[in-house]
């Protein structure tokens, strides 16, 4: 009778003082917890950014611009497969040329089409097409499909897309090498720590605590930085090319800060791109003495970059960064030396930064924000002190409440199993390292008025046992045992719902997710077993005629 | 000593739920009826969570001129542009659509900037961009999470008790989640994805309350195998009756310490929360017990169930 088993009362001993271990750093000052014994643990609770302020913004890599970019190649090297020239090292005899026409993409950039003049051809040029594939690689290696699908279409036009495999592994390459850049270009800055994550398969989340400043952090992570050296294309007059006259290979680029020349015509063919620079810092214009970067090429960069400027004394080229030109130098002489410099219209911060992206090297593709949310330190801060006073304000009124209810000792049990209750939670937290965030206070807070809950059942039930007539001992015993379903069955249709929150949910909400399930679980403990040894303690103490409810 | 000092509920009531279950019944539904016609014309007021856009709120250490704000982010060629106050004088809610096209991100910089010319040393405490395609996701997964959730709660119920206490349970859920909408879309609070969290809670807690009461039905129709449906409802709500109000009045407790806590989202969720409570209780009682008697489990189903239960009995 009322015999509770021992592994029952050390259970609840070694869990609470478990739960009081792992609790208490989130109560001790960063001083104290550096000093602790390292045996301890001395991590605190997870903030959400909510709560220590922040920044969260979630990219979508624009694949669509990888997909074009591939199928551009391909539409340029159809031409040497279909006039049947050999490739740079190919044995054999050259084939016979295919006519064809109207070579290009479509306005979408998804599909490469050319049109064979002679009907009899457009089988062995679908052949020769073919060849310019390549095979996609997996996440697990190979997958025996080729990255191109050649068919043909009305009108002896033939139509090239990219397979789905190819887009989903160049998708996820371009993710890949997209979070490795923007690693680097963090890590350049030397700025406290940001996580950055992949989510899904086209997207990347870039978590910022603390004091930032979102509008730097975007411009940091989220520009293309694709710097290309092109020649200006002089042969048609400014004015017409504004006009709309733009002659084929040749595209008219936006000059901002430049009144005089707004826009200005420049060949598509890059001469050397940023991915031949191997330094580049911030510096000063030797004559204007306004800020610039100077940068340095690799020996192929240099040596390309010599070459070009050789043939081309005189003329002019422009510097372009992310299709806008920075500026459009004459070349005097042939640059020789591998050095030069890039002025504009720079502050010394924004020269700092070009100078760093440059450095880190371009995205593989540009970067869209879809989503961004930002609180300030202070408002997170403001945050915290409302949930702690919340939390005080809630506990205090059920804590009278349940004393009025149920008496010292019934309702005095029934707060400390709640007590421990929260402690649990908030060691469960810590230690698997769940985040807290203003909603999950919200969770921790509603735990206070719904976790008492398991208790008023068990003791209604021990309050009708013992008016139907039986003993004290075995009121308490049937109430246990019969409440206990009880409890078990509403339980399981609140961590349910808390688990569907969890799955569903996002950021702030998963917090409250987190407390939520962490809550019912823990509630089920203290509640249950610890309330059962408690109650079993007293009893045996007092071995009371009547039961105090 | 004269433990309990309050004593809420006498021990033995023996209220008729029952008799008054039939106005109850043209009251939930008149309700219900007017929550539907309230969502479908007044509508809910979706947050930037589901309808995509910008809320950046703004603090000044002087009092903040709106109608200024109002027209420099007027004339800056968005969309629903709406500016109120916050809370106190030197802050400010400023809520928009980026032009057709535009990247919302780069149009909450260059709004930040024209504030800051107007404003000099305003501070933006918080900023939120929701993009078109994150929203409309975001709107997905909170009526997909709604929809497990119930038909899991549903099956839970229908698994532990009776196929016909599980529909009372669906029509209990229905009925709150209906009542919570229409008194969202009446009061025209702020729909957030914390709504969501508030709506799956009070499925949670509502469900909690039947749980109870259809746990002793299973009891009592075991225990009094002559006495009427009808009855055995009126009993056992009785029963659990002080239970569920002092329960109710516990969370009712803690929500109030709740309402302290300040921003407008957590503001939304407590009233939501308050509202959820209120009507949770009321559908056990008066929505999933009813049902019931329109639709009885049979009375020889519960021995089965009694079988397996035996052991746990003392």
């Amino acid at each position: 009778m009322l015999h509770v088993a021992r592994w029952r009362v050390l259970a609840v001993i070694i869990v609470s003082l478990l739960g009081l271990i792992f609790a208490l750093p989130n109560a001790l000052p960063q001083s104290v917890r550096d000093s602790m014994p390292s045996f301890l643990p001395s991590k605190t609770v997870n903030l959400g950014l909510d709560l220590q302020g922040g920044s969260y913004l979630m990219f979508e890599v624009e694949s669509q611009v990888v997909y074009k970019a591939r199928l551009e190649t391909v539409a340029d090297d159809l031409v040497r497969e279909l006039r049947g020239q050999k490739r740079p090292g190919e044995l054999g005899a050259a084939k016979t040329p295919i006519l064809f026409a109207g070579r290009g993409l479509t306005p979408d950039g998804q599909v490469a089409r050319v049109t064979i003049q002679n009907a009899a051809d457009v089988q062995e040029a679908i052949k020769r097409i073919q060849t310019l594939a390549s095979p996609v690689i997996g996440l697990t290696g190979p997958t025996g499909r080729n990255d191109l699908d050649v068919k043909a279409a009305p009108g002896n036009v033939i139509e090239i897309r990219l397979t789905e495999e190819a887009k989903v592994a160049m998708t996820r390459r371009a993710v890949s090498q997209s979070i490795e850049v923007i690693r680097r270009r963090i890590d350049e800055t030397g700025t406290k720590e940001p996580a950055i994550t992949r989510q899904g398969v086209d997207r990347i989340v870039v978590q910022a605590p603390g004091e930032s400043d979102p509008e730097k952090l975007k411009r940091l992570v989220g520009q293309t930085a694709r710097l290309t050296f092109q020649m200006v294309d002089e042969s048609v007059p400014p004015a017409e090319a504004a006009a709309g006259r733009i002659p084929p290979g040749s595209v008219l680029l936006e000059q901002p800060g430049q009144p005089g020349e707004p826009f200005v015509l420049v060949r598509r063919r890059a001469l050397v791109t940023g991915d031949n620079l191997t330094k580049a810092d911030p510096g000063f214009d030797q004559q204007s003495g306004e800020p610039a970067v100077t940068f340095q090429f690799d020996g192929a960069g240099g040596r390309a970059f010599a070459r070009a400027s050789t043939e081309n004394v005189g003329k002019r080229f422009a510097i372009i960064l992310d299709d806008k030109v920075l500026s459009a130098p004459s070349i005097r002489e042939p640059i020789l030396g591998g050095n030069g410099q890039i002025s504009g219209s720079f502050t010394i911060e924004s020269a700092n930064e070009l100078a760093t992206l440059l450095r880190a090297g371009a995205l593989p593709a540009p970067l869209k924000v879809m989503e961004q949310r930002t609180v300030g330190p202070e408002l997170g801060r403001d945050s915290i002190n409302a949930g702690a006073t919340a939390g005080v304000i809630a506990m205090l009124l059920v804590v009278v409440f349940m004393i009025l209810a149920y008496g010292i000792i019934f309702g005095g049990i029934a707060i400390l199993a709640l007590t421990i209750n929260l402690i649990l939670i908030l060691a469960a937290m810590t230690a698997v390292g769940a985040t807290l965030t203003l909603p999950g206070i919200a969770g921790l807070i509603l735990t206070i008025g719904a976790a008492v809950d398991a208790n008023v059942l068990i003791y209604e039930r021990m309050r009708e046992e013992e008016l139907a007539g039986r003993s004290t001992a075995l009121a308490i015993d049937a109430g246990f045992k019969r409440a206990i379903v009880t409890v078990m069955d509403a339980n399981v249709t609140a961590l349910l719902t808390a688990l569907i929150l969890f799955y569903f949910g996002a950021g702030p909400v998963r917090g409250f997710a987190w407390t939520l399930s962490i809550g019912v679980i823990t509630s089920l403990f203290t509640a249950i077993l610890m309330t059962q040894v408690l109650v079993a303690a007293w009893y045996r103490q007092t071995k009371p005629k009547r039961l105090p409810i | 000593m004269k433990w309990p000092f309050i004593k809420l509920i006498p021990k033995n009531t023996k209220f008729g739920f029952v008799r008054f279950s039939i106005p109850a019944a043209v009251v939930s539904v008149v309700l219900c009826i007017a929550s539907l016609v309230s969502c479908f014309t007044l509508g809910l007021n979706f947050g930037i969570d589901f309808k995509g856009g910008t809320v950046v709120e703004a603090v000044w250490d002087k009092p903040i001129n709106l109608a200024q704000v109002r027209e420099r982010v007027g004339n800056m060629n968005l969309r629903d542009v709406g500016v109120q106050d916050f809370q106190e004088p030197n802050q400010a809610m400023i809520r928009f659509l980026p032009p057709e096209g535009a990247d919302a991100s780069a149009t909450v910089d260059s709004v930040k900037a024209e504030l800051r010319a107007i404003m000099p040393g305003v501070k933006f405490p918080r900023v939120e961009v929701v993009g078109p395609k994150v929203s409309e996701e975001l709107g997905t997964n909170g009526a997909l999470a709604l929809g497990i959730a119930i038909i899991l709660v549903v099956l839970y119920i229908w698994s532990r008790f009776e196929l016909q206490m599980g529909f009372g349970s669906i029509v209990a859920l229905a009925h709150d989640i209906i009542l919570t909408l229409g008194f969202m879309s009446i009061t025209q609070l702020d729909f957030s994805l914390t709504t969501i969290a508030a709506l799956l809670t009070i499925i949670g807690y509502s469900m909690n309350d039947t749980v109870v009461v259809f746990d002793r039905m299973r009891e009592n129709m075991r225990k009094y195998k002559k006495m009427s449906f009808g009855d055995i409802i009126d009993l056992s709500t009785n029963e659990t009756l002080s239970r569920t109000i002092i329960t109710a009045l516990t969370t009712f407790l803690a929500l109030l310490g709740l309402t302290v806590v300040g921003g407008e989202t957590m503001q939304v969720f407590t009233v939501i929360m308050l509202f959820g409570v209120f009507i949770g209780t009321y559908s056990s009682i008066y929505v999933a017990a009813p049902v019931l008697i329109l639709w009885p489990p049979k009375r020889g189903a519960e021995k089965a169930a009694a079988r397996t239960e035996a052991d746990a009995r003392p």
